[in-house]
């Protein structure tokens, strides 16, 4: 067992932690001989004036109050929470890639020759015919992907007649809202009594109206679609696209391609998958990957190679944009690091890494895992308690909590997914947590967490009365 | 020499190869053998590939022809890469701003407990980040007027479609059209056409007079079927706007949103959106906290409190603790994917946080009285720079009779794609703007070029 005792900085004045900026100094400002007539400027601005020092303290301290993968385990189910290596950093902060996305491309061509690359890294590890890194994160790329979808059965002058998205009950959330956003209606997909899709109800709710199927594989149980080329075969004989969403690619790296799997359509995680780091809830990016003959859908501009020289190139019948520039630069560099740093060799040891951390860590632990085989993550029940009691329960222990409540096949659940980057030791110290609090008592629970920054949060208040600045602080 | 360590025979070469050194397996992977053997043994397989429940047919086999390298020549080999980037300076502008971004920018957000977190899904131990959001939310809040503030879209364009999707789900409006300037980046547009394509909405242009709104133009393209009306100030061509009240007057008593579209630096010296009118705020936030990173950048979201239920994205509110002291939390989360569904206000779930980080960094390091100095200074060295172009034979600066932010455009006497790619051989990147006009930007970080841009510009004009 391990314990931890999170930072807490906290001023007996500010009612709470580490004071805001704003309580440390206020300044109210007015703007006095501007270089602009008065009606063209505002009265003044009040925010807080502090030296450098004190605001190197302020967001140190911060820092300390918050809980990250360099900090410990973090199995948020579905997210990927792996290792993020500290030389990609380096790379994506030297001065040559900072450079403006209107230049002419022949100005640009080094941060080309990397777009270009990776659309080629990406392509091979799905299996696809064309790759575009536009999509500033997974769902944009679900969006993205779905419009791709939407032109294909437009061309084929089948745009009205296909309005629907089928997505199985245990997908994200955000495929139901992806395929919202683009227009469509969602048929809601049950699983059958191992977790996976059903087939007859898949065949009954496949038609002439279908325009995809969205699926996720292995699924958020961390199942493989064994019937994968059924499924294939019973959506394209209607006339859909497959959709793969790429959230659990890290299961399958080297091991299965969704193009193989005869996916039309795909997105990557590359913040999940390639170890961009979240970055406290983005940015990540989404490329999309697309098979032979969708190709001209794909969002503008492709980089291109045209003997040494990239360029840039509209799609012949592309949806346009999706992002007002080429997406998450940043982020693509690093994953681009990343892959040219693991190679085919460290990529095919990520999957078997990932998954053999999964099955060790779900059988060292003594809650019910009712589906399987798993790859990367499996869900466990929390039986009895609540899992969000569960998970505030896992957090005095060094650890971050899975993913809970979710998917919802699984009564309590507790999404799990080590990574390939946990040690064995690592593991255990994880199982052990989840142990702790499967045997702790109902109070020994509700009473979590007390190693934490903030003891348990009111959620019902903070949504019924909100506060959403430190404006609203003081209504 | 005096030779006391003979020469002796080595198989050791020099090895130039880029894939020196480079492991087997992932380097990030922390298992030994012995590891392996007991956790498979604990699972009761004797091999991690029986662990894979992948059907034959659909197996392959890992040869991607990716070959690995040691950290040390993803480096070498990236660095010269982007070494291929031209070494010129940047008068670009048009949306992606360059401002000198401090130290403790990257030394604080790089900080591993922030960069390496993810979304807040358990605030008792995210109370850092959470401080950070609710202080960037507050930023947004005061330079906006809103009421409300979201903790960031993707970036301009993205946020532009959001308020569309925004004002379709608040107004009853007749009919479902979105009205735009003549003057909106194609890119943007482009992005608001894809956002407004579930929804079915109509993107329909007004016309504008010397870079600016013309509000009778703008009133005579009003109807009953406007959801929303979008205005840029600064626009992407550098031009202050002079009728934001007009503009607001003319939509106060419609079902039509008014949608300003600005950035936080210009926001901290001109007119505050909420004194004009406006509904909601759009923009670019990432002029503060990133220098330009390829088009990168952060969404900016603000809207008057009747909105609130309706707005996308993550909010971070305070709240309190079974202690009774004052926490942050993620809030009114039945707005988003992972609980509504297809009935979302949004797809969105990553999203730009540590960017926001940054912005709020570098906003609380200028101040504001460092924002409207700078703010300030912005508004002087175009109208400077354009001054003395304008004393060059050939061109006229700036091409629009107006204030400028940043940059401005500029007639020139012959063809544009001659000059611009005349200035670019010789150093310079500068806008195209059609066949006969180019377009500046100048700010803190290349202002110290403009006396070199100036004099190549005669020269190349000459």
């Amino acid at each position: 067992m391990q314990r931890h005792r999170q930072a807490k900085w906290d001023e007996t004045e500010s009612d709470g932690h580490e004071p805001l900026l704003a309580e440390k100094d206020l300044t109210r400002h007015e703007p006095s001989d501007t270089y602009l007539p008065d009606d063209l400027t505002r009265d003044g601005v009040e925010l807080p004036s502090i030296s450098e020092p004190e605001l190197v303290r302020h967001y140190t301290r911060l820092s300390q109050m918050n809980y990250g993968i360099d900090s410990g385990p973090y199995p948020l189910g579905s997210c990927t929470m792996k290792y993020n290596p500290k030389f990609t950093e380096d790379i994506a902060g030297q001065p040559a890639a900072a450079v403006h996305p209107d230049r002419d491309p022949e100005l640009a061509q080094g941060t080309l020759q990397v777009y270009h690359e990776l659309q080629d890294y990406l392509s091979r590890i799905g299996g696809m015919s064309a790759v575009t890194l536009q999509p500033p994160a997974g769902a944009a790329g679900e969006l993205t992907g779905i419009l791709v979808a939407k032109a294909y059965h437009e061309h084929n002058d089948e745009g009205d007649q296909r309005e629907e998205i089928l997505v199985p009950a245990s997908a994200h959330g955000t495929n139901f809202a992806s395929a919202a956003m683009a227009g469509y209606d969602i048929v809601e997909l049950p699983a059958d009594d191992d977790g996976r899709v059903d087939l007859d109800a898949l065949s009954e709710a496949v038609g002439d109206s279908t325009a995809a199927l969205m699926l996720t594989n292995p699924n958020t149980l961390g199942l493989f679609e064994r019937d994968i080329e059924e499924i294939a075969t019973i959506v394209h004989d209607a006339g859909g696209l497959l959709y793969y969403d790429g959230a659990n690619l890290n299961a399958l790296l080297g091991r299965a391609r969704p193009g193989d799997m005869g996916f039309d359509v795909m997105h990557f995680n590359v913040h999940k998958t390639f170890a961009t780091p979240h970055g406290g809830g983005g940015p990540g990016a989404g490329p999309i990957g697309v098979r032979e003959g969708l190709e001209k859908f794909l969002p503008s501009p492709q980089v291109r190679v045209d003997g040494d020289e990239y360029t840039l190139v509209e799609p012949a019948e592309s949806i346009g944009k999706v992002h007002g520039s080429m997406g998450n630069w940043l982020v693509l560099l690093k994953t681009h690091a990343y892959i040219s740093r693991l190679g085919d060799e460290g990529l095919v040891d990520t999957s078997a890494k990932a998954v053999l951390n999964a099955n060790y860590l779900a059988e060292r632990i003594d809650l019910e895992v009712p589906f399987g085989p798993f790859h990367h993550e499996f869900v466990a029940s929390a039986g009895e308690t609540d899992a969000a009691d569960f998970a505030k329960a896992m957090l005095d222990n060094g650890v971050h909590p899975p993913t809970t409540k979710w998917p919802e096949i699984v009564d309590e659940a507790l999404m799990t997914e080590p990574t390939e980057a946990e040690s064995k030791r690592s593991l255990e110290r994880l199982a052990a947590a989840f142990n702790a609090v499967s045997e702790a008592d109902d109070d020994a629970i509700a009473a979590a967490p007390r190693m934490t920054a903030a003891k348990r949060i009111d959620q019902t208040t903070a949504a019924r009365d909100p506060k959403l600045s430190w404006q609203q602080l003081s209504d | 020499m005096n030779q006391t360590h003979p020469t002796r025979e080595t198989d050791l070469s020099f090895d130039e190869s880029d894939a020196a050194q480079a492991e087997s397996g992932s380097p990030f992977t922390p298992h030994d053998a012995e590891d392996v053997t007991e956790m498979l043994a604990a699972i009761g397989a004797d091999d991690v590939e029986e662990l894979f429940d992948v059907p034959e047919p659909v197996r392959y086999d890992g040869s991607f022809g990716i070959e690995g390298r040691s950290e040390r020549a993803v480096r070498r080999r990236l660095d010269r890469t982007l070494d291929a980037n031209a070494d010129v300076v940047e008068f670009l502008g048009r949306g992606h701003y360059s401002h000198y971004v401090p130290s403790v920018v990257d030394s604080l957000s790089l900080r591993s407990e922030f960069i390496t977190s993810y979304t807040q899904y358990q605030p008792e131990v995210s109370q850092g980040f959470l401080q950070v959001l609710f202080e960037f939310q507050s930023l947004v809040t005061e330079l906006t007027g809103m009421d409300v503030a979201n903790c960031s879209m993707y970036d301009a364009a993205t946020a532009l479609g959001e308020a569309a999707t925004l004002a379709d789900r608040v107004r009853a409006a007749d009919g479902s059209t979105i009205l735009v300037p003549d003057y909106l980046r194609a890119e943007r547009r482009a992005v608001l056409e894809n956002y407004a394509d579930g929804p079915g909405l109509e993107i329909r242009e007004f016309p504008t007079a010397n870079g600016m709104v013309d509000p009778d133009a703008l009133e005579s393209a009003l109807g009953e079927d406007v959801l929303l009306v979008y205005v840029e100030n600064p626009t992407t061509d550098g031009v202050i706007e002079e009728h934001l009240d007009e503009i607001g007057s003319i939509l106060e008593d419609r079902e039509t949103l008014f949608c300003l579209g600005s950035d936080l630096l210009a926001l901290s010296l001109l007119q505050n959106p909420a004194d004009v009118g406006a509904d909601v705020v759009v923009g670019n936030a990432g002029v503060l906290g990133l220098p330009n990173v390829y088009g990168m950048g952060i969404g900016l979201f603000a809207c008057r409190e009747e909105f609130l239920r309706q707005v996308p994205g993550r909010l971070v509110g305070a709240s309190e603790d079974a202690d009774g002291d004052r926490t942050y939390t993620l809030t009114l989360q039945t707005r988003e994917q992972h609980i509504r569904r297809e009935r979302a206000t949004s797809n969105i779930c990553s999203n730009q946080a540590w960017v926001a980080l940054r912005t709020a960094i570098h906003a609380a390091y200028l101040g504001p009285e460092g924002l409207t100095a700078l703010a300030d200074r912005c508004t002087r060295l175009p109208a400077r720079l354009a001054a003395e172009l304008d004393a060059i034979p050939g061109v006229s600066a700036p091409a629009n009779d107006a204030y400028h932010f940043r940059e401005f455009t500029a007639e020139i006497d012959g063809d544009a794609e001659a000059v611009v790619s005349e200035l670019a051989d010789r150093g310079f990147a500068v806008h195209r703007r059609g066949d006969d006009a180019i377009q500046v930007c100048v700010t803190e970080t290349n202002e110290e070029h403009a006396a070199e841009l100036l004099e190549t510009v005669r020269e190349v004009m000459a």
